[in-house]
């Protein structure tokens, strides 16, 4: 927890209202999304009791287990699933776009838009990726005979599931996390977990948050007392009216992920957002390629070179997406601020044509002079990056102490980002009496790690993988 | 009557602990509050309705079915599943349970528990009924497990109804189970101990039995519980010297259910607690000490208070970030803190958008727009 997201914890006390800790949307909120709320059987092993699914807010379809020890009836809810999630996701793959790759010299070609799936909460995104492993592995005939789109239905769940693991991925979000990315509450984060209260938090304050407090879970566990005294007398008669009673225990929370997604395009869009969908569509793309070949489906757990690979890509996605943050969003870099990696400062002097000729060819190495009253954490050498020209690197040459007390001078000198020529471009230094801010966060490219072909794993790693037939 | 009984009120029985019990107190060590109302063996369930704060402890029905119907498959025909997950196969290993008991006083069965384990022969022990001191006094472990003792030695097996799939089971649920098995592991130390032999025969590994994937299937892992074993030996040491907390007690105080709410909230402040919001999920009290500790940063979470500079109240927090306060010696970094972070937070949202001095606020005072804004913090 940062010290500014605890100040605002502090203050949404205090006022009794959310605060904000984003000044921007840091994720993509699509025009068309789907929204699915699960509930899940106590005590099974991830069973389903009943979902509200659907793309209009206004007609949510309601799927019920009604006796969840019942397979047929178990399967015949994952094929409806199925039906509505596929015939979602395919609704995507039509429209292209042409991407230029080898700086123009190529071109490759992408779906223009992508899925985006929405659940309540962590919970629920867990519930997915277990149900996602119990259909994955059936098959259509043999022993065990399941209906037509069960197997389909657990690659895409799995899919949407694995992408919710890479940070700034928003093919598959939870209400809970992407409210609670952009407000603080004054309760603590055990009790954002609830969507209800936490949503009622930000659009209306505490006392509403209180009032909301015992009503309706927002799954996918069920509340015990309601099981009790309610679902299991039902089960027990096969009433008719449990898929009602489960519809009702449900509309609450299907009305706030809609709410929540309203609140959140209210906010202006961060400018990086963009490019991460872009990495989205992508994804989607393969992975639906992927699907219409008759993919196999995937492994119940990655072979070593592909775990590997794997965290890899997490780990810098997470980079990625922090520098990105902060980069379009000045109350996200004020954290790094807080800590020392950030300051601002005014430019004082601007040599702007200075040529360094002390190598073989001469280069444009203009240097500026900021001014900060920020606590300047960075050593001599370091370079560094202001969100305002990301792709220009500003090298450390000195830090001394201003004439004021307090205040430091930090001589930058400055590389890239204005042009081929030995003059730089307009606009492309800063120049005196500009507000610059400064930050060690760089959104620099790095390369990753060489692996080895996974049939070439080293022994050391369990040797290369043995395909075999996962049991279900 | 001892101070225990009149704390708890003559009439009213001492709740029996379990492994759960004993487990949960191992989450919250600092609350005073806690454990002299465990130590006494207070209802604390009924507690929290008496004086208005009802919590939402239960179990699903579901659940316990389905539990139960996975042990029972797992001991149906002499246990044979059980034996086969435990890879036990010879046919000397015995099969006792030690059931129910013959008479109220549970000491009956206690005694057919130490007969069988002093004999430390290859056998399945269900049921066995263990002791541990708790608190300064001996309390006896409603029994949920079988002892498999074999090549001389004891080993702890839990059996557990939530799933493991593909190798991975829910984290919280892994722990809580390590916790509740290492307590046994304590109390068949104990008693190994108390009759003259190793306590170390009891392995410090446990055996966790859980169905695998998405079937009834069962699957036996390997837990090493040595951590939550030094964990709950800290607490039970800590919890004996409960005595000393509650000798400090005003003479006369009571939390004898029949008495009215008023009087029973009185005295719950007489007890230090230590409110984390980790208590909602595990102390049936804890709605009430959320409620009683509004305002304080420790209720939005430890990590808040201590990104706080360790300010215990909002208000003051509040008071050092905007100047209206002086900090002491102590809160001087902390409060350097504060100022620099409510300045950039202001210099991001705009002023105005961020909240002022404490001071200056009224309902509404802030983002006025809508009629209901309180004051959490009044």
């Amino acid at each position: 927890m940062s010290t500014l997201t605890a100040l605002a914890r502090a203050q949404a006390v205090a006022s009794g209202r959310a605060q904000p800790i984003a000044t921007v949307r840091h994720l993509h909120v699509h025009d068309h999304p789907m929204v699915l709320v699960p509930l899940a059987m106590a005590g099974e092993a991830n069973a389903p009791l009943a979902a509200l699914a659907g793309t209009d807010p206004a007609k949510p379809e309601l799927l019920v287990v009604t006796q969840p020890r019942d397979r047929n009836e178990r399967f015949a809810f994952a094929d409806r699933l199925a039906q509505l999630l596929v015939a979602y996701v395919d609704g995507f793959a039509d429209a292209t776009e042409d991407i230029p790759i080898d700086r123009g010299k190529d071109v490759r070609t992408r779906y223009a838009d992508a899925p985006q799936l929405w659940v309540p909460n962590p919970g629920g995104i867990d519930f997915l990726r277990l149900f996602g492993r119990s259909t994955r592995f059936r098959t259509v005939d043999g022993e065990h005979p399941v209906p037509a789109g069960v197997p389909m239905l657990g690659r895409w769940l799995t899919f949407f599931a694995t992408s919710a693991e890479v940070p700034g991925s928003a093919l598959l979000l939870n209400a809970v996390q992407a409210l609670g990315l952009h407000w603080a509450t004054g309760q603590s984060g055990a009790e954002d977990a609830q969507l209800g209260v936490l949503l009622a938090w930000i659009e209306s304050g505490a006392e509403a948050a209180r009032e909301v407090e015992n009503g309706p879970v927002a799954g996918p566990d069920t509340d015990p007392d309601f099981d009790n005294r309610v679902l299991a007398p039902m089960i027990e008669r096969n009433a008719p009216e449990l898929p009602e009673v489960l519809r009702e225990l449900m509309l609450p929370t299907w009305d706030r992920m809609w709410r929540t997604m309203t609140l959140l395009r209210r906010l202006p869009v961060g400018e990086r957002v963009a490019t991460r969908w872009d990495s989205d569509k992508d994804v989607y793309t393969a992975f639906a390629q992927h699907v219409a070949e008759g993919g196999a489906p995937q492994p119940r757990r990655d072979g070593a070179v592909a775990a590997a690979a794997r965290l890899q890509r997490l780990e810098s996605a997470a980079s990625r997406y922090a520098v990105q943050r902060a980069f379009d969003d000045p109350l996200v870099l004020a954290e790094y601020r807080l800590a020392g990696a950030a300051f601002a400062g005014t430019v004082t002097l601007a040599a702007p044509d200075r040529i360094d000729d002390s190598g073989k060819r001469p280069v444009l190495r203009p240097r500026i002079m900021v001014r900060t009253a920020e606590v300047v954490r960075v050593e001599p050498g370091t370079s560094l990056t202001s969100p305002s020209r990301p792709g220009q690197k500003a090298r450390v040459v000195s830090v001394a102490p201003a004439g004021v007390a307090g205040e430091s001078d930090v001589l930058l000198e400055l590389s890239g980002g204005m042009g081929r020529k030995l003059v730089a471009e307009p606009g492309s230094v800063p120049a005196v009496g500009e507000r610059l801010m400064l930050t060690t966060l760089s959104e620099e490219f790095r390369r990753s790690g060489a692996l080895p072909d996974p049939a070439e794993t080293p022994w050391t790693h369990g040797g290369p993988p043995v395909l075999a037939e996962p049991p279900l | 009557m001892t101070r225990l009984d009149q704390l708890r009120g003559p009439a009213n029985k001492a709740k029996r602990h379990n492994a759960r019990t004993i487990s949960a107190l191992t989450g919250n060590p600092g609350c005073d509050r806690r454990a002299v109302l465990d130590a006494a063996g207070i209802d604390k369930v009924k507690l929290a309705e008496v004086i208005g704060f009802p919590g939402r402890f239960g179990q699903s029905r579901f659940a316990l079915t389905r539990g139960n119907a996975f042990e029972a498959r797992l001991k149906a025909d002499d246990c044979a599943l059980l034996r086969s997950v435990l890879g036990a196969g010879d046919a000397e290993l015995g099969y006792q349970d030690l059931g129910a008991d013959s008479d109220d006083t549970l000491g009956d069965r206690h005694d057919r528990t130490v007969k069988l384990l002093a004999e430390a022969k290859a056998a399945l022990i269900d049921h066995p009924l263990l002791t541990l001191e708790v608190a300064g006094q001996t309390v006896y472990l409603e029994p949920d497990l079988v002892a498999y003792a074999h090549h001389g030695r004891l080993q702890v097996v839990e059996i557990k109804s939530f799933a493991i799939v593909d190798g991975q089971a829910e984290s919280a649920k892994v722990s809580a189970a390590a916790t509740q098995a290492a307590v046994y592991v304590l109390a068949l130390r104990d008693l190994l101990g108390r009759l003259g032999m190793d306590p170390l025969l009891v392995d410090h590994e446990v055996v966790l039995v859980c169905p695998e994937n998405f079937a009834m299937r069962p699957m036996a892992v390997k837990l090493d519980v040595r951590k939550q074993l030094s964990t709950l030996r800290r607490q039970l040491s800590r919890l004996a010297s409960v005595g000393e907390l509650i000798d400090a007690l005003p003479p006369g105080l009571t939390f004898d259910l029949a008495r009215p709410a008023e009087e029973l909230t009185a005295s719950l402040g007489e007890v230090t607690p230590r409110y984390a919001p980790e208590c909602l999920s595990t102390c049936e009290l804890s709605m009430f000490c959320r409620d009683e500790a509004t305002g304080t940063t420790g209720s939005l979470g430890r990590p808040v208070r201590e990104a706080l500079g360790g300010i215990e109240s909002v208000h003051e927090v509040l008071a050092l970030a905007s100047g209206s306060q002086e900090p002491s010696p102590d809160q001087a970094e902390s409060a350097a803190l504060l100022r620099t972070a409510l300045r950039l937070r202001e210099e991001a949202l705009g002023p105005g958008a961020s909240l002022g001095p404490p001071a200056s606020l009224g309902p509404g005072a802030s983002l006025g727009t809508a009629a209901s804004v309180g004051t959490a913090a009044s």
